[in-house]
C-alpha cells in the first residue's frame, strides 16, 4: 500500500513537470566555418636562437616550430589560422599571460602561445592553448627532445591541439609512405620513398631497379610490406624501417600480392594467385603458418582488416562483377555489401571501424568513396579522370591516394600525384611529394 | 484478491496518468518540422483606446449586465430551507449593503416561491425581510467574487502563454547564435550531440552566468567529444554577448536555457 503511495506520488512528480517555467531555446544550427585560431610564434631567446643556429641553421625556432603548427592545423580545414601580422601582442609577453582583449580584438578564438629553450644540449618546448573568449588556459604541455627533432615537436603539439579543439585523435605525427615515379610512362622507375605528413623528410627506401607497388604500414609499429619482384614474380615483402633490412614473406608456389597487416601487426593477409585463380591467404610472421580464409573460384583481392580483426573486407568477381564483401576472420559468413552500378574495388576498413573506404569505376570515371560496413550510406567524396588506392588516416578523418593525369599516345603529359580528401569531401588538397608519387599508405601515429 | 484487483487497477491508472502527462514531454518533438514562418500576433488589450460608438457602448453594457446574472445564476439555492430556521434576523451592515443594491420588487413572496422561480427571477423578488435569503445572497456574492478572481486567473493564463519569448524574439535569437556557433566538425555521428546550457542574463542580454546541465557527462570515458561541443557551445555564448533578448519582459527571460544540438547539422 504504501509502495502504491509512493508509486502514485511519484507520477504526480512526473506530471508537475509541465510547472517547470524556464524558456527553453533549441539551437540547431550552427556554421562550419573552420575554427579562428592564433598560433603565436613560440617565444626563444637569443642565446637559444644562436645556439641552435649552428646545430640546426634555423634563424628562429620558435618561429618555425609555430610555423609548423599552422601547416598543420590549416592543411585540416578545420581550423583557420589566422596572419600573424594581425597579432598585437608579443611572443615574448603572450607566453606569460596572453591579453585576451588583443586576441579576441582579431576575432581568433583559440590562442597557441609558447617558448623554446635550449639547455643541456637539449631542446625544452613549452606550449599553451588558450580559450581567448572565455579567458582560460585549455592545455598546457612541455617537451624536451634532441634538437633535430625540431619538427616533430610541432607535429606533436598540433596533435595535442587538434585532439583539445575536436575531440578525436590527431594525425600530423604520422608518416607516409608512398612509390616514387619517375622517368617516361613507358619506363618508369619506382622506388619506395617515405616522407613526413607534411611531405618534408623525404627518404628512399629502395634504389629502384625492382618494380614496387601497394607498400602498406605496420599499425603498431615501424615496419612496411609491399610487392615487389623476385625472379620475375611478384612477391610479397617486408621491410624494416629503421633497419633497412628486408624479405620475402612466405615461400609460394605463384604470385602473391595485395598484402596488408593485421590490426595487431602480427599476421600480413595477402592474395595468392595460382593457375588464373586467386584467394586470400593469411601468414603468421612469427610461426610463419599459411592460412586460407577463401576457397572460390574467382578473384579474391585486396583483403582488409576491420580494426578489431574480427571481419575482413576484400573484393571478389564471384558475382559477375567486381564487388566489395565482408567476411568474418576465418573466411565464414562472406557477404557482399556493396551493390552500386559500377565496379567497386580496394576496400579498406577506417581505423575507427565505422566506415569502409573503396574506389569505384563507373563510366569511365574513377571515384573514391566510403559506405559504412552494412554497405549503406555510400557516399562519392572524389571523382576523376583516373584515381585509386585509398589510405586511411590514423584517425580515420582524412584519405589519401593517388591520381594520374591522361597522356597522350606518346605518354607524354602524364603524371601521378598524392592527393589527401577529409571525410566532407570538400577539403581536398594535392600532397606535394619530391617526384611522382602513387600507391600512398599512412602510417600510425609514431609517438603512440 | 481484492488487494490484487486493487493493485492492478492503480497499476492501471498509473499507466494511464502517465501516458495522459508525461508522454508529450517524453517524446519532445517526434517531427522534423521545417523552419517555421513566422507571424507576430498582436495581443489585444483588454481596454481599447478606439473610442465606442454609442449603440455599442449600449450592447457591451447589456452583454455585462447579463453576466452578472448568469454569475448570480450559479449561487446555489439548496441550502434556502435548511439555514432558515436558524436564521436571526441581525442587522448586519453587509446586509444593509446588499439591501440597498437589489430591488425591493415583490415583498411577500414565500420561500417555496423562491425556490420554485429562476435566479433572475428571484433577485427581482427579493424579499428584505426574510434573512436567510439574505444569507443566501450574501453566498451569492462571495459566487461572483469567486468567478471574478477566476476571471483573473483566466488572464493570467493568457500573459502565462506570452511568459515565452514570441516567435520572432526567439527567431532572432537562434539566428544571432547559429552565426556564432561554429560546429566542431570532428564529431561523432552515432551520438547524442546535445548540449543544455543555462544561463542567467543581465537586462541588456550580457552573460551572468552559464551552467552547462550536463556536465558530469564530459568527464566519463568516450565521451571526450562531449566536452569539445560544450566548450563550442560556451564560446559561441560568449561571442554572440550581449544577446538579442526582447527589450521588454526581463523577468520572464532572465533565466535562459539553451539547447546546442549539433545531430541536424552533422547528418544533414
Amino acid at each position: 500500500m504504501i509502495k502504491i503511495h509512493k508509486i502514485l506520488i511519484l507520477a504526480l512528480f512526473f506530471c508537475s513537470s509541465k510547472s517547470f517555467a524556464l524558456i527553453e531555446v533549441d539551437i540547431t544550427r550552427g556554421n562550419l566555418n573552420p575554427l579562428p585560431i592564433a598560433v603565436s610564434p613560440l617565444f626563444s631567446d637569443k642565446k637559444s636562437n644562436t645556439d641552435l643556429k649552428t646545430d640546426l641553421n634555423i634563424e628562429n625556432i620558435g618561429e618555425e616550430i609555430s610555423t609548423v603548427v599552422e601547416n598543420n592545423l590549416k592543411r585540416t580545414g578545420l581550423f583557420n589560422p589566422l596572419e600573424k601580422k594581425a597579432f598585437l601582442q608579443n611572443p615574448d609577453l603572450a607566453h606569460l599571460k596572453p591579453r585576451f582583449e588583443d586576441w579576441s580584438l582579431i576575432k581568433a578564438q583559440a590562442l597557441v602561445t609558447g617558448q623554446v629553450k635550449f639547455e643541456n644540449e637539449k631542446l625544452r618546448v613549452e606550449f599553451r592553448l588558450w580559450d581567448v573568449l572565455a579567458a582560460k588556459e585549455m592545455m598546457a604541455l612541455a617537451f624536451t627532445t634532441v634538437p633535430n627533432n625540431w619538427r616533430r615537436v610541432g607535429h606533436i603539439i598540433s596533435d595535442k591541439i587538434y585532439e583539445r579543439l575536436t575531440g578525436e585523435q590527431g594525425y600530423f605525427d604520422t608518416r607516409i609512405i608512398y612509390v616514387s615515379e619517375q622517368g617516361p610512362k613507358t619506363k618508369r622507375i619506382k622506388k619506395l620513398a617515405i616522407m613526413d605528413q607534411d611531405s618534408v623528410n623525404t627518404k628512399y627506401l629502395t634504389l629502384g631497379n625492382e618494380l614496387v607497388l601497394t607498400p602498406r604500414f605496420n599499425p603498431t609499429n615501424q615496419m612496411v610490406t609491399y610487392l615487389s619482384y623476385f625472379k620475375n614474380l611478384p612477391r610479397v615483402y617486408l621491410l624494416d624501417i629503421e633497419t633497412g633490412i628486408q624479405e620475402v614473406v612466405g615461400d609460394f608456389p605463384g604470385m602473391t600480392f595485395a598484402p596488408r597487416f593485421s590490426p595487431d601487426g602480427k599476421k600480413i593477409i595477402m592474395s595468392f594467385a595460382k593457375d588464373g585463380n586467386s584467394d586470400i591467404y593469411t601468414m603468421n610472421l612469427e610461426s610463419r603458418i599459411v592460412e586460407r580464409i577463401t576457397n572460390h573460384p574467382s578473384i579474391d583481392t585486396s583483403p582488409s582488416y576491420s580494426p578489431d580483426g574480427k571481419f575482413i573486407t576484400f573484393n571478389s568477381d564471384r558475382s559477375g562483377f567486381q564487388q566489395i564483401y565482408v567476411m568474418k576472420s576465418d573466411g565464414t559468413n562472406v557477404k557482399r555489401i556493396s551493390f552500386g552500378k559500377g565496379l567497386y574495388g580496394t576496400p579498406v576498413w577506417s581505423p575507427r571501424g565505422d566506415l569502409i573506404a573503396f574506389t569505384k569505376f563507373r563510366k569511365g570515371k574513377f571515384f573514391i568513396g566510403v559506405m559504412r560496413v552494412d554497405g549503406s550510406g555510400e557516399r562519392l567524396l572524389t571523382e576523376n579522370y583516373y584515381q585509386e588506392a585509398p589510405s586511411w588516416s590514423p584517425n580515420g578523418r582524412v584519405l589519401i591516394f593517388y591520381r594520374e593525369t591522361k597522356s597522350n599516345d606518346k605518354g607524354e603529359g602524364f603524371s601521378a600525384k598524392l592527393w589527401s580528401i577529409d571525410l566532407t569531401g570538400y577539403n581536398e588538397r594535392q600532397v606535394p611529394t619530391e617526384t611522382d608519387g602513387s600507391d600512398p599508405s599512412w602510417s600510425s601515429l609514431l609517438s603512440n | 484478491m481484492y488487494r490484487s484487483i486493487f493493485i492492478s487497477t492503480a497499476f492501471h491508472l498509473l499507466i494511464i496518468i502517465t501516458t495522459i502527462f508525461s508522454l508529450p514531454f517524453i517524446a519532445k518533438k517526434p517531427l522534423d518540422l521545417p523552419p517555421i514562418i513566422s507571424v507576430e500576433l498582436i495581443q489585444i488589450t483588454d481596454k481599447t483606446n478606439i473610442p465606442f460608438a454609442p449603440k455599442a457602448q449600449k450592447i457591451i453594457d447589456k452583454a455585462k449586465e447579463e453576466e452578472q446574472k448568469l454569475v448570480s445564476e450559479q449561487a446555489p439555492p439548496k441550502n434556502v430551507k435548511k439555514i432558515k430556521p436558524e436564521a436571526i434576523p441581525l442587522p448586519d451592515q453587509k446586509v444593509d449593503k446588499i439591501k440597498k443594491t437589489e430591488d425591493k420588487q415583490n415583498p411577500e413572496v414565500d420561500d417555496n416561491k423562491v425556490k420554485q422561480v429562476s435566479e433572475f427571477e428571484k433577485k427581482e423578488i427579493f424579499d428584505p425581510t426574510d434573512i436567510a435569503a439574505l444569507i443566501d445572497k450574501s453566498k451569492e456574492n462571495l459566487a461572483e467574487t469567486n468567478i471574478k478572481s477566476n476571471k483573473v486567473t483566466q488572464s493570467q493564463d493568457k500573459s502565462m502563454n506570452l511568459s515565452g519569448l514570441t516567435l520572432s524574439e526567439e527567431d532572432a535569437l537562434k539566428a544571432q547564435i547559429f552565426g556564432c556557433w561554429s560546429i566542431p566538425l570532428g564529431l561523432p555521428y552515432n551520438e547524442n550531440l546535445l548540449v543544455r546550457i543555462k544561463l542567467k542574463l543581465k537586462p541588456d542580454g550580457t552573460i551572468i552566468d552559464s551552467e552547462i546541465l550536463d556536465h558530469a557527462r564530459m568527464n566519463k570515458p568516450g565521451q571526450s567529444f562531449y566536452k569539445v561541443l560544450a566548450e563550442s557551445a560556451l564560446r559561441a555564448i560568449q561571442l554572440c554577448q550581449p544577446l538579442r533578448v526582447p527589450t521588454t519582459g526581463y523577468e520572464k527571460w532572465k533565466n535562459l536555457q539553451l539547447n546546442f544540438d549539433a545531430r541536424e547539422m552533422l547528418e544533414g
